[in-house]
């Protein structure tokens, strides 16, 4: 596959005004709103352009396996920071597209915060770039950040630019058995001091806490922190960012984010507590969890659920008037005709 | 589509007395003595003056503001402390400063949850003072830090000495208050990790007063390491220092900071502050390290060792903190340094791959020949971006003009060797023919209609930044293939 094959399909539906749903692997087909539209599979427009390990940049085709670029990373012993899951074979402008990060993403920050640069196809067929391949560029809007979260609606993405950065030199992870409350003010009180914590994953009264980095700083923060440790931790992690852990099985999940500090509201169905505190889920269908999550200064989404209940409450939490406004905007400055994943952020655009 | 500068013919008198029912007169200057500080910000060789200075106290008086400007069709200019160095605050002829300098209260800071909210005009290094107290501080750290404001960084995505391993504002913000052009507020980001909806605050920080006036930001606090120490490398040639940094990041390092000088910077610092350069080094490379003192002393070790198989001349490693300090008072005290043996200085901001910087260098001093003019190196090595002061003398016929073409010509080699005309300092009005040369014209395109969802007057900041493609044409940069760019028919000279 070319990109002037994505430009062609994109111009093509441009001109007639065809909806377009843009799929990589369709891993994450789960994820957002309804699809709709014409399929346009782009997962054919792969490859890695560019890795150059000591300028810590990887350029890669939208349609490029996660798996794919890890393993190349692996080789020079680097590593996408943000964990992404890679799921039955996602690929780097899905990654992107949908914005979600894995495990390390409290200490290393989000998919956005890596993304260095995108090579775009916006809704009229036109190719734009912005940003580029070094870590430092103000020049112009940030408009590959934007991208990162925009589930396609903004632009087809065919090919991004990340930041990448090197494997820790150590790993170890401890358990403490731990009820949800004592858990939450655990890991509030170790997040303000100085020791080099790379996950947290919280289930039915247990721990687990990941220490990265030099030897003997995670040795000295292991004595620091007590705790147990655990065995197969690789395998553990492994399975909280592919969300194959069991905490994860629900037909209704969804997730939370919120301040680290914000209590646990009073909902049933809490099934895993993650970053530091900052992401909660449950599962089950409940009314009051948008409202609740609003309350404590955060939002929910309803992460995955049958599509009848995805119609009824929708994917991700409502806009006020004011952003919702300045978002259908932001979609028409990129997609004027609206037909770039219609529905899939939010039914409005 | 903004394809021409907008033109604005603001009255006078009428703007004035529309001002005076929304601020009290000691929120607002319209004498023309009062405004001459306001003419312009770091980038002295820009000045224009606004009609009126605006101080407002509350949210509320910069809503009245920001719709009366709106009604009235005045262009508004927000501005902090001013210490940008890219003329980004310098005043339109026909508008309005809006200062923010009365924002200056730190409203909270949350040592449990690990942030602080603070208004715009709060300096940066206040709010690191603020979070001391509970052992957390906020991690970007401008040069400027002493003076410039959190609202300033906002606007231009400042970074710092440590942004290579902490990140920059983005990276650091949770969430901001944002007014717009017709007075509607808008919070955008929360203290929870994401929002939903799209990622706006990265698109609002960097976007230099562009799209919004932010009145109170939300950063993210981070523990104070317990321990930091710099290792400072010689070396008898700038691409071997070039190569060492590039050898620390292939050993898996990340260090807390990363900076090189060159031979010209180390002479114009070391009479300055008696770091105890080594002013025979044709560079120098200053590598910090912070964690607990374990993993410093590890990481110490091994960027040592890394260091001498490239090739370094002699190798310092600072033993208490105020050596630490004093490795560190030269780079930081490098531009007022240079600021005395020189009459002036023009601060340039490129980046480049790391790897491109021996060329660079080469084509710099190429450049120094080329303009008759002086030039020395100061820059952050880990990220490649590059601070070449370029010397000039005002007073001289020509020689301001000369350094201008010998910055734009670093610019332009920057954005040729893979990397961008600003790294940290912004585009302002500064480098906006330049933009011209790293973007075409379906992305300068794309930027103008951003800007129409956010300020479809085009009132904030007008003329910065973003460059109409009129300027571009202007410019000579912007490539019409038979004739092959939007709407062909209009006339663009």
């Amino acid at each position: 596959m070319t990109l002037d094959k994505i430009v062609l399909a994109v111009r093509s539906a441009h001109a007639s005004h065809t909806p377009l749903r843009i799929r990589g692997a369709g891993s994450k087909d789960f994820y957002g709103g309804l699809l709709a539209g014409d399929l346009l599979d782009v997962s054919g427009y792969r490859g890695i352009t560019a890795y150059e390990p000591t300028e810590l940049y990887m350029t890669a085709r939208c349609g490029t396996p996660l798996s794919e670029i890890e393993a190349v990373l692996a080789e020079k012993g680097q590593m996408l920071a943000f964990e992404p899951p890679q799921f039955s074979g996602a690929t780097a402008g899905g990654c992107v597209a949908a914005g979600l990060s894995g495990p390390r993403r409290q200490q290393a920050g989000a998919v956005r915060d890596f993304v260095l640069g995108v090579k775009l196809v916006d809704g009229s067929g036109q190719v734009l770039k912005f940003g580029g391949q070094v870590m430092k560029n103000v020049a112009g809007y940030d408009v590959s950040r934007l991208i990162a979260g925009s589930l396609g609606t903004l632009g087809v993405i065919a090919e991004v630019t990340l930041k990448v950065l090197p494997k820790p030199v150590a790993e170890q992870t401890l358990v403490f058995a731990l009820d949800q409350t004592e858990a939450l003010k655990k890991l509030n009180h170790w997040g303000g001091q100085p020791l080099p914590i790379s996950a947290s994953f919280w289930h039915q009264g247990q721990l687990w806490l990941r220490l990265s980095g030099a030897g003997a700083a995670v040795e000295a923060a292991c004595r620091k922190l007590g705790g147990t440790s655990a065995v197969n931790s690789d395998q553990h992690w492994h399975s909280v960012r592919e969300q194959a852990h069991p905490a994860f099985a629900s037909d209704v999940l969804w997730r939370l984010a919120l301040p680290s500090t914000a209590p646990c509201p009073g909902l049933d169905g809490l099934r895993a507590i993650e970053w530091g505190g900052a992401l909660r889920w449950y599962a089950g269908e409940q009314a009051a969890i948008r409202g609740a999550a609003a309350r404590l200064g955060g939002h929910a989404v309803l992460y995955r659920a049958p599509e009848s209940l995805r119609c009824l409450e929708g994917a991700f939490a409502p806009l006020s008037p004011a952003l919702l406004a300045l978002h259908r905007r932001l979609k028409k400055a990129f997609d004027p005709k609206g037909i770039l994943n219609p529905g899939r952020l939010y039914a409005e655009f | 589509m903004s394809s021409t500068e907008p033109v604005f013919q603001t009255d006078r008198s009428a703007l004035a007395r529309r001002l005076k029912t929304i601020l009290p007169p000691h929120c607002l200057l319209i004498d023309e003595e009062d405004l001459r500080p306001y003419e312009c910000d770091g980038l002295t060789a820009y000045r224009e003056l606004p009609m009126a200075v605006c101080l407002p106290e509350t949210e509320g008086q910069v809503i009245d503001v920001l719709r009366n400007c709106h009604q009235l069709g005045v262009p508004v200019v927000a501005r902090g402390a001013g210490t940008g160095l890219s003329g980004g605050a310098m005043p339109h002829a026909q508008g309005v400063v809006l200062s923010l300098a009365r924002f200056n209260k730190i409203l909270r800071v949350d040592r449990e949850a690990r942030l602080a909210v603070v208004q715009p005009g709060v300096r940066n290094l206040a709010v690191s003072e603020a979070a001391a107290p509970f052992g957390l501080y906020y991690a970007p750290d401008p040069s400027s830090q002493i003076a410039c404001t959190l609202g300033g960084n906002v606007a231009e995505n400042s970074g710092g000495v440590h942004c290579l391993k902490y990140g920059l504002t983005v990276h650091n913000v949770l969430r901001i208050r944002v007014i717009s052009i017709e007075g509607e507020v808008f919070e955008i980001g929360s203290e929870a990790p994401d929002a939903a909806g799209y990622d706006l605050l990265a698109l609002l920080i960097g976007s230099e007063g562009m799209l919004g006036v932010v009145t109170e930001v939300t950063v993210k606090l981070v523990p104070k390491p317990e321990l930091a120490q710099v290792v400072m490398a010689s070396f008898d040639d700038v691409a071997k220092a070039g190569d060492a940094v590039a050898a620390i990041i292939a050993a898996g390092i990340i260090p807390a900071g990363l900076e090189m000088m060159d031979k010209p910077a180390t002479a114009a610092v070391e009479p300055f502050v008696k770091a105890g350069y080594d002013l025979n080094a044709e560079a120098i490379l200053l590598c910090e390290s912070d964690g607990t003192p374990e993993e410093v002393a590890e990481e110490i070790a091994r960027v040592t060792e890394v260091l001498n198989a490239a090739g370094a001349s002699e190798i310092r490693v600072s033993q208490s903190e105020a050596e630490r300090l004093r490795f560190w008072a030269g780079r930081k005290a490098a531009f007022p340094a240079v600021g005395r043996i020189t009459p002036d200085y023009y601060c340039m901001d490129g980046t480049i791959p790391r790897k491109r910087l021996a060329e660079m260098l080469s084509a710099i001093a190429g450049m120094e020949i080329k303009y008759g003019l002086r030039c020395a190196n100061v820059f952050h090595a880990g990220d490649g971006n590059l601070h070449p002061l370029i010397m000039y003398d005002a007073s001289q016929p020509g020689n301001w003009e000369r350094a201008e073409a010998f910055g734009a010509e670093i610019l332009e080699l920057s954005v040729a060797l893979g990397g961008s005309i600003t790294g940290e300092h912004g585009v302002g009005i500064e480098k906006i023919n330049q933009m011209c040369s790293q973007y075409a014209t379906p992305e300068l395109e794309a930027f103008h209609r951003i800007k129409a969802a956010f300020d479809e007057s085009g009132l904030l900041n007008p003329g910065k930044a973003v460059p109409s493609l009129h300027r571009c044409a202007e410019y000579g940069r912007m490539h019409v293939h038979h004739g092959d760019v939007k709407f062909p028919e209009l006339e663009r000279f």
